[in-house]
């Protein structure tokens, strides 16, 4: 599955196991991608990290 | 029957997870718990039970407190979340049930908290009462650091900021202990090793093996049915005396560092599948009243 970073457009290839909501890291630009769709593969920005995610 | 896992971020834990189902032939509902919402008497959601991996706090509670209102039993329960999500709760279950644990105290102004540093003495370790992954913790060594901390405290916008837990701090050997239960079991244990005081995995600790003999096993499970959580990481500190003390116990419990300090000996994503699949097989066969 190729999908474009929406930051930087370097084209990522993701693996057949990726699954929705699954965050990948750009190697170009080290954004955090969020898998919205797998058909068609979309990224976007992950969500950063609030203040009460955790365990 | 359908099993529900709620998530809105799929880690490698949930991946292995999802994977220990399929692996068991169960099929797995993924529920971005983002697209959740609950009404007044709507009809009930169509799973029995949700394994629920949120890793928002506060999502976690609410979908937890929401689901179990409309009949579907959770992993863990919305009092274990409640419980495990607050600090002071959790010394409070942990001495209520005789579970070693450190001294402990909350203060509900900053003030007041200056005052109650000064009965319980140096060092102590100031914690948000809901954080994780250990930020903002704090470790007050003089009175000039509690003073600066607590400004900042009562400098925070949020009232719950105010509050301050406190806790002893227990001079450890570069390391504390994680272990993990599932169920009525503790089925792994690892030390998280740290160059600093501080020994998250989430603050780049490194994990290495640890024995879970007896003492540490029935440590951790006396400390997660004290907070009532089915599935939880009990963080364990060694004192001077070798006394095993529990610091705090979690219900949204990672485990990846865990489990590839551990290797194929442990499988904590199959005990929880198991412990989820069995509480499916219970929600079948109850009989309703």
């Amino acid at each position: 599955m190729i999908a474009a970073c929406p930051e930087c457009e370097r084209k990522l290839d993701l693996p057949d196991s990726t699954r929705l909501s699954e965050v990948v890291e750009c190697p170009d630009c080290r954004s955090e991608l969020e898998v919205v769709s797998i058909e068609p593969p979309l990224l976007v920005i992950a969500p950063e990290a609030e203040e009460d995610w955790g365990e | 029957m359908r099993i529900g896992l709620l998530a809105s971020r799929v880690r490698t834990e949930e991946k292995r997870l999802l994977d220990a189902f399929a692996h068991r032939g169960a099929e797995v509902d993924v529920i971005d718990s983002r697209t959740l919402r609950f009404g007044l008497g709507d009809a009930s959601p169509p799973w029995q039970v949700i394994l629920n991996r949120e890793i928002s706090g506060t999502r976690a509670r609410y979908a937890a407190v929401s689901l179990e209102a409309a009949g579907i039993s959770t992993l863990n329960s919305a009092r274990a979340g409640e419980i495990c999500g607050d600090k002071w709760q959790t010394s409070l279950a942990l001495q209520r049930a005789g579970v070693p644990t450190p001294k402990a105290a909350l203060a509900l102004t900053p003030e007041a908290a200056l005052d109650e540093i000064a009965a319980m003495g140096y060092p102590v370790v100031l914690k948000p009462l809901s954080s994780s992954w250990g930020k903002r913790v704090s470790l007050i060594r003089d009175p000039d650091a509690a003073e600066a901390v607590l400004e900042h405290c009562a400098a925070l916008p949020a009232p719950q900021a105010h509050l301050i837990y406190l806790q002893a701090y227990v001079e450890k050997p570069g390391r504390d202990i994680r272990v993990v239960v599932v169920g009525d079991r503790a089925v792994g244990a690892v030390y998280r090793n740290a160059d600093t005081w501080r020994t998250n995995v989430a603050r780049g600790a490194t994990t290495t093996m640890c024995d879970l003999h007896g003492d540490l096993a029935d440590v951790a499970l006396s400390a997660a049915r004290a907070v009532g959580a089915d599935i939880a990481g009990v963080d364990v500190v060694e004192d001077v005396d070798g006394r095993l003390l529990v610091l705090e116990v979690n219900s949204g419990v990672e485990f990846t560092g865990l489990q590839r300090a551990l290797g194929e000996g442990c499988d904590v994503p199959g005990a929880i599948a198991d412990l989820t699949l069995a509480r499916a097989g219970e929600m079948t066969t109850e009989v309703p009243a």
